[in-house]
């Protein structure tokens, strides 16, 4: 974009156009012609993985709003249904939920490499703050959209985030009523939201065109921080750059197929699996990872007001960066002591992260006030004044110069050291899902875990016969209809014997043309009849305490994992917590209580159940149901094949996830690989 | 963007009968989508709420500010936390009050806040006495 093209489409049909409209020209000097730095190392290529992501995010959620139903009532049904009934709907869904996610790992290290190598200077400023404020609108709109499929952590968090804005003196209260449309977050909260989810992700885009137009008129920085001064410091972007990135985007895909196909609730809460009740709030309200950091500056500031000051400051200070260091110096590569304070103050952004998903303590919030502290004196202490006190090692004349003085750099341990703190920090989530009080359940053995994992077609029929004969007494299953049972990677029944199966319900229909509801016979599109007519009467029917639908049951479950597991977890593709949790729940049973328990009347002691007071009575006993399969009829089999059919009815497209994730893998490897080599040889020549 | 006039009118205001709630039980009724806690108190813990010294509060107020005269035992209370709105529990944590499980606050038997990051008491909705037995929210 420097100067009027020169680029002639040789075409006379592009040229036409191009005397009209000189768009090739621009597309040209923009992304073939564009000189870039001949020394840009792969931390380059998150601009064009973030341009991916921007791209996938945008296509997908257009898709994804196609089948959602933005209303109290129906937004979390709608979201199972997508995931459920339309096609590759559960591929549509997980590529927009673990995409919000890999984009802002990808814009944290942007970010960071901007950080380090000083990419805010002179003349790039207004380039950084145009990427500050794509950075706050994918906030606010990763924000919004976490809050559609009003489950309970959608609707807590929009709760505790929205009430932020109270902290403003005197219009506070109507701010936020009028960020509400009500007295409190509801039906109309959920709309606006929907509705400022679509918008948000546009204007990205349209910062992002700035952003990209002011980088072609500042130029690239690259890693030593010097301009490039003759035409031997850069190389054409086309192929050179292009390949580069291809390939680059090629690896980050290896990393976000592994999150969608094996790892998609991974990143996410159990909780969110339970739909939105205003009267309920969870134990422990925690945002998505990526907001975590400035949820622990929140947090730890005892003042409501100084504390949301605080946590939006931290992000604010970022436009002020070209200014509060004045290093001449650009890249830390060059500063010994900038390099040194920048990897402490990534590791404190990590802690911070982490201590955000801890609840807020004792010794959390000690460690939280100390880092809070060194956050913003890294910004208005160690950075003006690094810039006048350190002595900067001296700077290449040019990246020619640099190119050939340099040797083989510890790249790859950064990348390992960056590897393992992401881990940490995602996986901090991870212990934020405890069920206190209560004993880990031991691991099982499930024939669906792992990457080739299928459902166990005999544990599937008899789950489905435990469930029927004793756990549907009063637990609904609502998610799930008849015709489910003769899907593929379902219990394996023909479409007859589905129906069959259907016609043994009486399901409520009408009005007919008298007006009055009847009984019919149940019907392959029907979904199993729920016990109770709603909840309250569930509730009154069991001691106040509602049995809840088992249709996500495994989904909506979990346990403290702890340090290490959870890292070792998103290795081993661990994802059983929910099943090893119902597995443990059903057994978990015992009639003598120990010492120092008291459980109220009503209760039972169960050893797994947090708190371990429970209203359900032990519901299953040995020799309770008949097996035609000759399979033992105890509670560990009966607890195991109902657990089994439950994962099933909470993911009835698990196997086809699994096997699709297989192929995908197969391809990714061989593209990036590709793509490896001809970037060795598009750069033969350059290096 | 504010309410619409649906919206506001479902916020009118409703009554509540009180007689079916025992000493020492309390109810949880939405009114505008918020939860409001009503108390039946014991003796104890008015007593409890009265003893405190006013001046060493975060919020100070007296408990005979906060309920209504002749009705002592009745605490009315919006059940949502002043610090970042979650509902806190009732009959939990050092002050026979309310405990809030996200960030730890702890209100007293009269709502007001003893510790943790909340800034202020639990509010106190309008309502009114229609009978002895029966009060007006809003």
């Amino acid at each position: 974009m420097s100067g009027p093209s020169d680029y002639q489409p040789s075409n006379p049909a592009l040229q036409w156009i191009e005397r009209r409209l000189p768009i090739f020209g621009l597309m040209h000097s923009s992304f073939v012609a564009y000189p870039t730095p001949r020394n840009l190392n792969y931390w380059w290529t998150f601009g064009a993985i973030l341009s991916f992501m921007l791209g996938m995010q945008i296509v997908t959620g257009v898709i994804l709003a196609m089948h959602y139903t933005p209303h109290a009532d129906l937004a979390f049904k709608s979201v199972e249904l997508i995931v459920r009934d339309v096609n590759y709907g559960w591929l549509l869904r997980n590529m927009h939920a673990c995409g919000a996610s890999m984009f802002f790992f990808a814009v944290y290290v942007h970010m960071l490499r901007g950080l380090y190598y000083g990419s805010y200077k002179e003349p790039r400023e207004v380039l950084w703050i145009l990427g500050v404020i794509i950075y706050l609108l994918m906030m606010a709109t990763g924000f919004m959209g976490y809050v559609l499929p009003w489950g309970q952590m959608s609707f807590w968090g929009a709760t505790v985030i929205t009430n932020l804005f109270s902290a403003i003196p005197y219009f506070g209260e109507s701010i936020v009523t009028l960020l509400w449309g009500g007295y409190s977050v509801g039906n109309p909260t959920l709309n606006r939201f929907f509705s400022l989810h679509y918008l948000l992700p546009f204007l990205i885009a349209g910062v992002v065109v700035l952003h990209v137009w002011a980088l072609h008129v500042a130029g690239q920085n690259n890693p030593d921080g010097v301009e490039p001064k003759t035409e031997k410091d850069t190389v054409p972007f086309t192929p050179h750059a292009t390949i580069k990135d291809m390939f680059g985007v090629a690896c980050f895909m290896l990393l976000y197929a592994w999150f969608i196909f094996y790892m998609p609730n991974y990143l996410g809460d159990a909780d969110n699996y339970i739909p939105a009740n205003p009267g309920v709030t969870p134990p422990h309200i925690v945002p998505e990872w990526y907001y975590l950091p400035f949820y622990a500056i929140l947090r730890s500031i005892p003042n409501k007001l100084a504390g949301v000051v605080a946590m939006f400051g931290a992000i604010i200070i970022l436009c002020f960066l070209p200014w509060l260091d004045a290093a001449k110096t650009r890249s830390s590569k060059y500063r010994p002591l900038a390099k040194q304070f920048f990897w402490i103050f990534v590791v404190v952004c990590i802690l911070l992260g982490y201590l955000g998903a801890q609840p807020p303590e004792g010794i959390y919030v000690v460690a939280g006030r100390v880092l809070t502290v060194c956050y913003f004196a890294y910004f208005l202490i160690v950075l003006p004044l690094l810039s006048r006190i350190e002595k900067p090692r001296p700077v290449p004349n040019s990246i020619s110069e640099a190119i050939l003085a340099k040797g083989g750099k510890a790249v790859a341990s950064v990348a390992v050291v960056l590897v393992a703190a992401g881990a940490l920090f995602l996986g901090s989530l991870q212990d934020a899902r405890a069920s206190e009080g209560s004993d880990t359940p031991p691991a099982n053995k499930w024939s669906f875990s792992g990457p080739f994992g299928k459902f166990d077609r005999g544990a599937l029929q008899r789950g489905l016969k435990v469930y029927k004969e004793v756990c549907s007494s009063c637990h609904g299953l609502s998610y799930i209809s008849f015709r489910n049972l003769a899907e593929p990677g379902g219990p394996g029944y023909s479409v007859a014997q589905a129906a069959a199966f259907a016609s043994e319900y009486k399901v409520k229909d009408g009005p007919n043309d008298a007006g009055d509801m009847f009984e019919r016979a149940g019907r392959p599109a029907d979904y199993f009849p729920s016990p109770f007519p709603n909840e309250q009467a569930a509730r009154a029917a069991n001691g106040g305490a509602a049995p809840p639908d088992l249709s996500l049951i495994t989904k909506a479950r979990s346990y403290k994992r702890g340090f290490p597991w959870f890292i070792i977890d998103f290795f081993t593709q661990y994802q059983e917590q929910g099943p090893d949790y119902v597995s443990a729940v059903l057994q978990g049973f015992e009639d003598h209580v120990p010492e120092g328990v008291t459980i109220p009347e009503g209760s039972y002691y169960n050893k797994y159940f947090p708190g371990h007071a429970i209203k359900m009575p032990k519901p299953l006993s040995d020799g309770q149901v008949t097996y035609d399969d000759g399979s033992p009829t105890t509670v560990a089999q009966y607890a195991k094949d109902v657990t089994t059919f439950l994962m099933w009815t909470a993911e009835p497209h698990m196997e086809a996830r699994k096997r699709l994730g297989f192929q995908v893998f197969v391809f990714l490897i061989l593209f990036a690989g590709l793509m490896y080599f001809t970037k060795k040889k598009v750069w033969a020549g350059s290096h | 963007m504010n309410p619409d006039a649906s919206t506001i009118a479902a916020g009118a205001p409703i009554e509540v009968d009180l007689s079916p709630v025992a000493e020492g039980q309390d109810i949880k009724v939405f009114w505008r989508g918020k939860p409001i806690y009503i108390s039946h108190r014991t003796k104890k813990q008015i007593d409890e709420a009265r003893a405190v010294n006013v001046a060493s509060l975060p919020d100070p107020q007296t408990d005979e500010a906060r309920v209504k005269s002749g009705h002592e035992q009745w605490l009315v209370v919006i059940g949502i936390c002043t610090h970042l709105g979650c509902i806190p529990i009732a009959h939990e944590g050092n002050y026979d009050g309310f405990f809030c499980p996200c960030h730890g606050s702890q209100y007293d038997s009269s709502g007001r806040i003893r510790q943790g990051p909340a800034p202020a008491n639990l509010p106190v909705p309008p309502y009114t006495f229609v009978s002895d037995t029966k009060i007006q929210i809003g």
